[in-house]
């Protein structure tokens, strides 16, 4: 709480006009990225014990460096709750806002900021005892339900719940740890999620895992994607088209291993993308290799999820809704033209 | 002489006019450069409906409730924790302080420890502490003990008939499928809190019960059992009305500390005041709004108590020159 406060007095009252249009000339300038993550979410942004950032998150970040700077390592990434996100976004603290963060219309809409494009597709479920035999959240009628507070999570379940017609009551910790620890001592019956977290917390933080169920039910959307300042039509559209690239990449088949081959493709949307043809770099303000430079440094978005989410991962989630459009999921990228 | 008073008020005028001056800077600044980032503003918010449910509240409250509502419920469980933890950290304190004079060496030594070990810890983890104790001490919310009839204790709390309910006058806690419903529930969350504001509020006053009544000359009791009068007369009527003096305002404080401190909870998830408006805050991204509210109703809250102490104080004093 105290850090909202000082960040809010310190930088709304400095009268300091937004600077309009110059995002990227600052990162340029500091030769380095301020990206904002969350305190440690596993497979999206956490440090591990030499304090190297990791994470789908991370990765975009890494991305937008090496797009920029040319250099994937000149990131200074700020750890931020819930709480703060926004307000470090708003004040200028930090240049993007990379911290698996749901895009809803109030957000996008009223608090000064833009999201740029959905990087994980993702919605809330709920994990439960199995000794409560049951197979359906429909069936948590009175269940005590721990939640973190700071998400849209406490929203959908009022709303979903509502819906339902059914009564439930919500037991809302600030920090992570403590609502965990709350859960598994048996406090809840019920602790919801987003379901990328869920599998993570079942079988990483559960003293015996078999002891628990993920419920089938999704209650919500939740499209997490990396937030800008608005004001800045320039850097907004940078991360959007960098995030773009990096769903092409995986479309055209390039990855990290095989960049330098698909240089010579003879195919003209290849060509494009890697900036062999025509400068695609020059309509958004970076270099003529923007986007291969992104790929060579984190790999394009298959490879992205698989190391950090997906199969390659402790976390073993599969593609879903995030597998491309052409394979069953929802990603589709706006041609690089 | 006259000229001189008059400098005096036109100095005290501008000082005034310079601080409104500040404020009023202050607060333009802040809503122009929230305008320029393009960010909402304003307390419409407030109308809306929450859109979130509540766990456990005095006050009615639905997910389709407005959002000012839900703030009323969080301040009415703040008071709820607040009001008796007050009333028993003040009796609690009261003798341990008082046991720190015993001439019992033993309880003396029991209450200098006690004072010594609660306020020396942070009140943070002593919450997380009793919070974890009582959730992993008690059963499961299906394995509940039944302290008597329709009387409950479990993980989901201490579950007791309550007036109200759907069709009666009292409503009764039942055995669910899932765990305990029905009656007035006091949940681990409150218990923890309860217990760890008073404990921990109680230490301070015990000291400052103890320094109030040393600060009393020894004169005093030597005189009035030299009078006659038993231990218990000279508690009562010599000691205590002088050492009152002493204690109200600083009593005040540890009251006002500790409302203040029940805005801890939100790390063992007892939804009140803060935790509410944390939750709005995250809702609407309207933080400006949220924060001035939590902290005009604190600051409401801490006048109200100074005030009512200010009160006590005029009637002890009168009390203490009459007697």
């Amino acid at each position: 709480m105290r850090l909202p406060i000082i960040t809010l007095t310190l930088l709304l009252l400095a009268h300091a006009p937004a600077h309009a249009g110059k995002t990227l000339d600052q990162v340029r300038q500091r030769a380095q990225l301020t990206c904002g993550v969350s305190t440690g979410v596993i497979g999206f942004s956490a440090a591990d014990s030499q304090g190297h950032w990791n994470g789908m998150d991370v990765d975009i970040c890494r991305a937008i460096a090496a797009a920029v700077l040319n250099d994937a390592a000149k990131v200074k990434y700020v750890p931020l709750n819930a709480q703060q996100r926004f307000t470090a976004l708003q004040s200028g603290e930090i240049d993007l806002l990379s911290r698996n963060t749901t895009w809803t219309l109030t957000r996008d809409a009223s608090l000064g900021l833009h999201f740029t494009a959905v990087t994980y597709y993702d919605g809330q479920g709920f994990l439960v005892q199995k000794k409560l035999k049951i197979s359906s959240a429909k069936q948590l009628k009175n269940a005590e339900i721990c939640v973190q507070s700071g998400t849209t999570t406490e929203k959908n379940l009022g709303d979903w719940f509502k819906a339902q017609g059914i009564k439930v009551k919500p037991v809302v910790f600030e920090k992570f740890e403590a609502s965990i620890k709350a859960f598994f001592s048996g406090r809840c019956q019920a602790y919801t999620t987003d379901a990328s977290a869920l599998a993570f917390i079942r079988s990483k933080e559960a003293p015996n895992p078999d002891d628990y169920v993920v419920l089938p039910e999704l209650i919500s959307k939740e499209p997490l994607g990396p937030v800008v300042r608005r004001g800045d039509d320039e850097w907004f559209a940078i991360v959007k088209w960098v995030i773009f690239a990096l769903i092409e990449a995986e479309e055209y088949g390039i990855t990290q291993a095989n960049l330098e081959r698909m240089k010579a493709s003879p195919d003209p949307a290849i060509q494009r993308l890697l900036g062999g043809a025509e400068d695609s770099g020059k309509l958004l303000g970076l270099e003529r290799d923007w986007a291969a430079r992104a790929v060579k440094a984190v790999g394009n978005y298959g490879e992205i999820f698989q190391r950090n989410v997906g199969s390659a991962s402790p976390l073993k989630l599969p593609r879903g809704a995030n597998a491309l459009w052409n394979k069953g999921g929802l990603l589709y990228a706006p041609p690089v033209r | 002489m006259p000229a001189q008073r008059w400098r005096n008020l036109l100095v005290q005028a501008l000082i005034a006019a310079g601080l409104l001056a500040l404020l009023w800077w202050l607060l333009d600044a802040t809503a122009a450069n929230m305008r320029e980032r393009g960010i909402r503003s304003g307390f419409d918010f407030l109308l809306e409906p929450a859109g979130f449910g509540i766990g456990e509240s005095l006050l009615p409250f639905d997910s389709g409730d407005s959002a000012l509502w839900a703030l009323a419920a969080g301040l009415a469980n703040t008071l709820r924790v607040a009001l008796p933890a007050i009333l028993i950290s003040t009796l609690l304190g009261t003798l341990v302080g008082l046991g720190r004079l015993s001439p019992n060496l033993l309880l003396r030594k029991l209450c200098a420890a006690y004072v010594e070990a609660l306020r020396n810890v942070p009140l943070l983890l002593q919450l997380l502490a009793w919070y974890f104790i009582v959730t992993d001490l008690l059963p499961a919310a299906s394995k509940a003990l039944q302290l008597a009839p329709h009387v409950f204790l479990s993980k989901s709390g201490l579950s007791v008939p309550w007036l109200g309910g759907d069709g009666g006058l009292i409503d009764l806690p039942q055995r669910g499928a899932m765990n305990i419903s029905g009656g007035a529930a006091m949940t681990p969350e409150y218990l923890a809190l309860l217990l760890g504001l008073s404990l921990y509020t109680a230490a301070f006053v015990a000291e400052t019960v103890r320094a109030g009544i040393a600060a009393v000359p020894r004169g005093q009791s030597e005189a009035a059992l030299a009078l006659g009068l038993t231990r218990l007369q000279n508690f009562r009527l010599v000691l205590l009305p002088q050492a009152l003096r002493g204690i109200i305002p600083p009593l005040t404080n540890q009251h006002l500390s500790l409302t203040k401190n029940a805005s801890l909870a939100v790390a063992i998830g007892y939804p009140e005041l803060v935790s509410v408006a944390n939750t709005t805050l995250n809702q609407t991204g309207r933080a400006a709004e949220c924060i001035t509210l939590i902290m005009a109703v604190y600051l409401i809250l801490s006048l109200l108590t100074a005030w009512l102490s200010a009160w006590l104080e005029r009637r002890n004093g009168r009390w203490a020159d009459h007697s």
